[in-house]
């Protein structure tokens, strides 16, 4: 491993999005609000999502954490930008299923997500990478239900 | 003559290689290696006299049962107790406080009935007392801290009154290394009637610990962190506390006379040990004692003040880095917290294990002190009676190339870390 793996770990379009994390600015109307949140490392992101005619036409999301947990938060706002619901959920899977290893290739093509691949060497990191895409699925379950907040609490990681 | 080096070649693990490169191991709050004596001592337990405790009355039955009441004898003696029967063997330091928590303070205390605790507090000694203020109406105080990581002890003066019934603190933070003046605040809860429980976790590997001249009522601490094994911990108490006291957990061991309409309860220490005990790892408890005796608990201390001062001169020289705690290496354990400017403590912790450093990251199970200093998380590097100075070299080092590391990979991006 050693500093191979670190260069594959924090590749520079994650430090990007570490420091100039994207789509901050607040929705001035979220269809669904969510907070997700892993209390054991303290990692937090705020999600709004603003949902027309099925599909995410606004999303904003703000946070704080480590550079894996809030880089991976920012490019899921990037990547869902205008996606139909479905579509949405089943990048989050897709991801979430690459990064914890179930699939050993990505169920779908993840584009630009494919930079933090090499988060998938170091397990205890994956709950980082995963935390902004299951708050995702999350807030659209939310929004299924007719609920406009609500908040995942991340029950796996560090004990303390 | 302390030999850092001497000490090294007992503990096999430190031999090891991590990421390619030789484990340098700073997460010694968290938990101690072992060495080679203890590890011997439950191969050998298990080899040749494993049985249980206090019932058979075969060969092996009788070892087993005396080398688990020689590791009691030990334990004792090692913090100064009156008696072997002043240590109950628990699982760590959280059972012992929860002990404590369910077999005194929710029989005897009331509602309105205060305890105090501090901010600085280890989860295993906020919770506990959470539960019993859920159930019974007790009321938890908790002394603050200054901008120096200490006690505000005026305030802790204020805080004590005719209500108080507890004060629980630790002896050592596992965060801030504050050293807490146990013994002085001990005479002043006696003076307005309040016991006193000290979490020993981090004091008794670290330093010489004596029950009697603190003159605490109760110490709760863990074999694991001062060479023994897991699974093994302590709550020591008064002879003539611990002697009113009703059981804790129920079944078998912890009986006098079981009849289908009540049981009455066995003898000090027994009466707290249900069930059939963690006899492997008290047993191999004892050899940790020993070599900690052996080693001196002076020396220990003065190693580690050294190279905390050491450490915190040196750390000190990194940029951005935010040293959390007391000032002075003497007012403090071995342990040193700290955040380094952007760089997230996780993600430091990750790149250090590249390097083979191993440093926790996170809360320490202390998030009402981190929500206190303000900060999510911080980094800790924790030494022991084997770390050397040059594995502070390398961990200074270690966070020295980390900056570098970040800050080339955001260059790329133009990106400022």
């Amino acid at each position: 491993m050693s500093l191979d793996a670190l260069e594959a770990l924090y590749k520079e379009v994650i430090l990007d999005h570490y420091q100039n994390p994207r789509n901050t600015d607040p929705l001035p109307d979220p269809s669904v609000a969510t907070e997700g949140v892993n209390p054991v490392c303290g990692d937090q992101v705020h999600l709004e999502l603003l949902v027309q005619n099925g599909q995410i036409m606004g999303v904003s999301l703000h946070g704080k954490g480590c550079a894996i947990s809030q880089s991976s938060a920012s490019m899921m706002t990037e990547a869902v930008q205008g996606m139909e619901l479905d579509t949405a959920d089943g990048l989050a899977k897709a991801f979430r299923d690459y990064m914890t290893g179930i699939d050993d290739t990505p169920a779908r093509d993840l584009g630009d997500l494919e930079v933090l691949d090499g988060v998938r060497k170091f397990p205890v990191r994956v709950k980082c990478a995963t935390l902004g895409w299951n708050t995702l699925q999350e807030a659209l379950k939310e929004y299924r239900a007719g609920q406009k907040s609500g908040k995942l609490v991340i029950e796996d990681g560090e004990r303390g | 003559m302390y030999s850092v080096e001497k000490i090294r070649k007992d503990f096999p693990i430190l031999e090891r290689e991590v990421n390619g490169q030789r484990l340098v191991y700073l997460d010694n709050a968290a938990t101690s290696q072992k060495p080679q004596s203890v590890i011997d001592a439950l191969t050998e337990y298990y080899g040749r006299y494993n049985a249980n405790v206090h019932r058979g009355l075969h060969t092996l039955a009788e070892e087993a049962t005396i080398a688990y009441e020689r590791a009691r004898g030990r334990v004792a003696s090692f913090i100064g107790a009156e008696s072997p029967n002043c240590v109950l063997f628990t699982r760590n330091t959280t059972e012992a406080i929860n002990l404590l928590a369910y077999a005194w303070a929710r029989r005897t205390l009331k509602a309105g009935d205060e305890i105090i605790l501090s901010v600085m507090e280890h989860h295993s000694n906020i919770v506990p007392w959470h539960i019993l203020a859920d159930d019974t109406g007790v009321v938890l105080r908790f002394i603050d801290i200054n901008e120096e990581g200490q006690l505000d002890l005026e305030q802790y003066q204020q805080l004590l009154n005719s209500r108080t019934k507890l004060v629980s603190v630790m002896h050592v933070s596992n965060v801030l290394g504050t050293i807490n003046p146990v013994k002085d605040m001990a005479k002043a809860a006696h003076a307005v009637g309040a016991l006193m429980l000290v979490d020993g976790a981090q004091s008794v590997p670290n330093m010489p610990v004596d029950v009697r001249d603190l003159d605490c009522d109760f110490m709760a601490f863990s074999s694991h962190k001062m060479m023994g094994p897991t699974g093994i911990g302590a709550l020591y108490g008064k002879l003539e506390l611990l002697d009113p006291m009703g059981p804790f957990l129920g079944g078998g061991e912890m009986i006098r006379e079981v009849t289908l309409e009540r049981s009455t309860w066995n003898e000090l220490p027994w009466r707290f040990e249900a069930g059939t005990p963690n006899i492997a790892d008290a047993v191999a408890w004892a050899p940790a004692v020993d070599y900690l005796n052996e080693v001196g608990l002076e020396n220990i201390r003065q190693h580690e003040i050294d190279l905390t001062r050491y450490a915190l001169h040196k750390i000190r020289g990194v940029p951005d880095v935010k040293v959390y705690g007391p000032p002075k290496a003497e007012d403090r354990g071995g342990v040193v917290a700290f955040t380094m400017g952007d760089i997230h403590p996780h993600d430091l912790g990750t790149a250090l294990d590249q390097y083979g450093i191993a440093i926790r990251a996170g809360h320490h199970c202390a998030q009402p002190l981190h929500r206190r200093l303000g900060v999510g998380s911080t980094a800790r590097a924790s030494f022991y009676a084997y770390t050397t100075q040059a594995e502070v070299d390398k961990f200074v080092d270690g966070l020295i190339k980390t900056q570098e590391f970040f800050r080339r990979v955001a260059g790329r991006t133009g990106s400022a870390v």
